[in-house]
């Protein structure tokens, strides 16, 4: 199907939301001020590990002002159980160890205590005369050193999973798996060409603007209402209810605006804590985070430590292809190496592959989800040797990539086979942009290029719609908006319905007003609550055809609806003149959409950049760069390229810039935002977009997700372009001055 | 006194063209006490250490993080805050720009880029791109790239220069 079908899908309306939030009227999570509210604030550990051997509240309960005070010891013993929150299965007790640290801390700034007070100054206060006991260990701050024998042990009843026997040793090692297709070696064998390289990089976070924030009340029927700024409202109920051993149903999550999250607002860090603080004093009790406390605390995406080895034949196929992928989990298991060993190699057809993987313990924060989770980090591996590959077979660097390009039907190395994917139109796009055949004009400048995959998410979502007399349409839903999917969901409905956008009024509810919706993330928003949406306006066009068949005395069968007008023999009245009777037909129209949708189709992110890099301070500027990404059919335009601005400039901070800066103790030394210096609007050029079209055969509008891709590809393609300019091939991330400079010198020695 | 023992401050500012008054501890800053006691919550905090600019205000002519001003600092001063920019039930071109141009994807950081672009379309009302990069550099946004923030801000600019011609 093509766009041009459509007369929704594919323009480009003004967001449902945006007057609100261009006048300061949108609330977000620290927004709320209910009557009565009172403040926490939340102890944290200063040691990157250490026993905890007492604490002592007492002159912290004395302070004035203080209502209560929380430790690990308050919250319910709710049992281990494994609880699934939609992007990944964890124990119960981690996630309740990481909401207060019990008996041992495991990072710096690992929640210790939490106290509730009159004001959030002299909650802090109080928290600060909080007398804690620490035994200091020694800490392990990267996944080689976590590996070896002698490494100080997190856990003391972690065992490896994976593909040894199980030696009942404790390890820091939580899971090691490998993915195999063919014969690795026999391909090497073959290979004309074979280039093989190691790297690290460093942890980063998502750098969302708002910092975590929630706002708890224990009710007096014993109901418990959280407001805060979550990704996943029904997950924050599930974790929530869980960790305080109650009903899902006692718990209702009213999720307000949420001021980014990229994956960091999955997790759950605050609404247990101030659940138990509202439950202990009767106040609503608000608790938001500091920008520290948002580095030291929540979670990063994992540094980690990659071998890639690729072989070729002289003609460029590619023989064989071997990765070796350790990440940090932080505190506790569960780094994204899997989805990392399921795209190192993904966008290429190669016969024999080995790909192995480390889960490991570290003490740094537990990390979660950064858009794409996993997968820049492999990339900056794989995309790197590729390049070094095709310089040595002096293709160029697209030539090599399209020749090997992965279609459909391509077996990636975890045994699935690819979709309908766009990864040979989005290569294709690259390579006849105007910017790659554009000159560089200048010295130490280089151009590189680099491609990434990341095969998106379906999972449940619920909408319902209700229509209106006026002809406009309510749809309501539990997607939390966090870059314009209110307007992307109800153009999906607009579209059946036939009517404006604007004439469909989108809420995002709370999780007693809506079916289960898993999170917004997993570039999944647009493809599956866009799909509930669709359902449910099917669902009421349906009974709309019944009250049609009744006003005209025809078969409902006969009812045809197409562009807004049903017709039958002869017949004819636009959705809103049909929308004005339904009062006097039978009464109210509401339809439903609740859908679990497979076929998430993967999509395929490309950019080419052109850098400079001044040889005498290392300094590496961004002078163009372009984006080209496969959005399946481009719901809304306008928000798919601000999806891949958005991921391309997260990119290239974590290539030239961004780190958690760890001093031997495990502090991270650059905890603000001064320090951790993501990019500025003056360190960018334009960033120029291409959208590739191939629709996905899964989605009713062909649409896939578009969230996260663009974030894989730059730094690698940074790293290309950094060659290209001074020709030193760099291994590690950030690609920071000093990393420049080492670099520039080692090449001379 | 407050219920701690802070003694309050008593402080009279204009906000957006109207007389208030509030009392504030004096180791409140004037984001607090814009937030949280006057009751005006456009106005964002993301650091609290003047680092992202959602803060954003205007104090006396000038923009400021309002997080790094105390808010007894504030006494006298008129200030304007996100709630101010628009006229009445008009949107400015500013924040007309910014929905046209999707120069928002989250909105947290928004009302310090509103602010901070109207102060500057104020005294040059026609900035070249690198002087919006610049201007602007005081403003972190995580989810655009800036790429649609700045053509928001030249479409405001053009717009404005229009309808004076």
């Amino acid at each position: 199907m093509s766009t041009q079908n459509y007369t929704v899908i594919g323009t480009r309306p003004i967001r449902h939301d945006g007057a609100d939030k261009v006048t300061g009227r949108a609330l977000y999570g620290a927004d709320l001020h209910p009557a009565g509210l009172i403040y926490g604030h939340i102890l944290r550990s200063p040691h990157a590990h250490a026993r905890i051997v007492s604490i002592d509240t007492s002159k912290a309960a004395a302070h004035p002002g203080v209502k209560a005070i929380l430790t690990a010891d308050d919250l319910p013993e709710s049992g281990d159980r494994v609880l699934d929150l939609g992007e990944g299965a964890t124990p119960l007790s981690y996630l309740r160890g990481n909401i207060l640290a019990k008996g041992k801390a495991l990072y710096r700034g690992h929640a210790v205590a939490a106290v509730a007070a009159v004001s959030a100054h002299v909650a802090e206060e109080a928290a600060n005369l909080i007398q804690v006991e620490y035994e200091p260990l020694p800490c392990v701050l990267t996944a080689p050193d976590a590996m070896r024998e002698d490494a100080p042990i997190l856990h003391e009843n972690l065992k490896t999973k994976g593909i040894e026997e199980e030696t009942g040793k404790n390890s820091n090692i939580a899971h090691h798996f490998q993915f195999a297709l063919g014969d690795v070696e026999q391909g090497f064998a073959e290979a004309d060409v074979i280039v093989e390289r190691e790297y690290n990089t460093a942890t980063v976070h998502q750098g969302y603007i708002e910092p975590q924030t929630a706002t708890a009340l224990w009710n007096n029927d014993g109901r418990v209402h959280i407001w805060c700024s979550t990704q996943g409202a029904f997950v924050v109920r599930d974790t929530t209810a869980n960790i305080l051993d109650l009903p899902v149903s006692r718990v209702k999550v009213i999720p307000m605006e949420i001021g980014g999250g990229f994956g960091g607002k999955i997790p759950v860090y605050l609404e247990p804590v101030a659940a138990l603080l509202s439950k202990k004093t009767g106040h609503p009790v608000k608790i938001t985070m500091s920008r520290k406390d948002v580095f030291e605390a929540t979670g990063p995406t994992p540094g980690s430590y990659l071998k890639v080895k690729i072989g070729a034949r002289k003609g460029g196929r590619i023989t064989a292809g071997k990765a070796y992928l350790a990440y940090e989990a932080g505190a506790y298991p569960g780094a994204m190496v899997v989805p990392g060993a399921m795209c190192v190699f993904a966008a290429y057809e190669i016969p024999n592959m080995a790909v192995e993987g480390f889960d490991v313990v570290v003490n740094k924060p537990s990390t979660t989800a950064y858009r794409a989770p996993g997968a820049p980090n492999a990339a900056f591996a794989g995309e790197t040797v590729m390049d070094e590959i095709a310089e040595k077979l002096g293709m160029d660097p697209l030539d090599f990539r399209l020749k090997n390009a992965a279609k459909e039907g391509t077996r990636r190395v975890e045994g699935l086979k690819h979709q309908k994917i766009g990864c040979i139109e989005v290569l294709r796009a690259m390579k006849n942009h105007p910017h790659y055949k554009s000159p560089l004009g200048g010295p130490n400048r280089g151009r590189g290029v680099a491609i990434g995959f990341w095969f998106n998410i379906g999972l449940p979502s619920s909408c319902t719609v209700n229509v209106n007399a006026d002809g406009t349409v309510s749809l309501v839903e539990g997607s939390t908006d966090i870059g314009g999917t209110r307007a992307s969901i109800a153009m999906q409905a607009a579209e059946v319905f036939g009517i404006p956008a604007e004439d469909v009024h989108p809420i995002v509810v709370d999780t007693d007003s809506v079916g289960y919706t898993a999170v917004t993330g997993g570039s999944r928003t647009t493809f599956a609550t866009g799909w509930a949406a669709y359902e449910a306006a099917k669902d009421a066009v349906c009974q709309m055809k019944q009250r049609a068949a009744k006003i005209w005395e025809a078969d409902p069968a006969s009812v045809e609806m197409e562009r807004g007008t049903f017709r039958s023999n002869g017949h004819a009245m636009t959705f809103k003149d049909l929308a004005a009777r339904l009062a006097d037909t039978g009464g109210p129209i509401t339809g439903n959409g609740a859908v679990n949708p497979p076929g998430a189709g993967g999509s395929f992110s490309g950019c080419i950049v052109d850098v400079e890099v001044d040889p005498e301070t290392g300094k590496v500027s961004i002078l163009r760069f372009t984006s080209v990404q496969d959005a399946g059919t481009a719901i809304h335009p306008a928000y798919v390229e601000g999806q891949m601005q958005g991921g391309s400039v997260q990119g290239i901070g974590w290539a030239l810039n961004e780190e958690y800066y760890m001093n031997s103790d495990g502090a991270m030394v650059n905890s603000s935002l001064l320090d951790y210096r993501m990019p500025t609007s003056l360190d960018l050029p334009e960033i120029e977009t291409v959208i590739v079209e191939v629709p996905n055969p899964g989605h009713p509008f062909g649409a896939r997700g578009v969230g996260e891709a663009s974030i894989i590809p730059p730094q690698a393609a940074v790293a290309n372009a950094i060659h290209g300019a001074i020709g030193v091939r760099m291994n590690r991330l950030p690609m920071k001055p000093s990393a420049i400079m080492e670099a520039i010198w080692q090449q001379k020695d | 006194m407050s219920r701690n023992g802070h003694s309050k401050a008593y402080v009279k500012v204009t906000i957006n063209g109207e007389s208030a008054e509030f009392l504030c501890e004096p180791r409140q800053s004037l984001l607090e006490c814009l937030r949280d006691i006057v009751g005006l919550t456009g106005t964002k905090e993301g650091c609290n250490d003047g680092n992202c600019g959602a803060c954003t205000v205007v104090l006396d002519g000038r923009i400021v993080n309002s997080c790094l001003v105390l808010g007894v600092e504030a006494e006298g001063a008129e200030i304007t805050t996100i709630e101010g920019i628009a006229h009445g039930s008009e949107l400015r071109p500013i924040q007309r720009a910014f929905l046209e141009q999707a120069a928002l994807q989250c909105g947290f950081c928004t009302p310090g880029f509103i602010v901070a672009s109207e102060a500057l379309l104020d005294q040059e009302p026609n900035p070249s791109e690198e002087r919006i990069r610049l201007w602007l550099a005081n403003n972190l946004c995580r989810c655009t790239g800036y790429d649609k923030i700045v053509r928001a801000v030249q479409q405001a600019a053009a717009e404005m220069q229009e309808t004076k011609a």
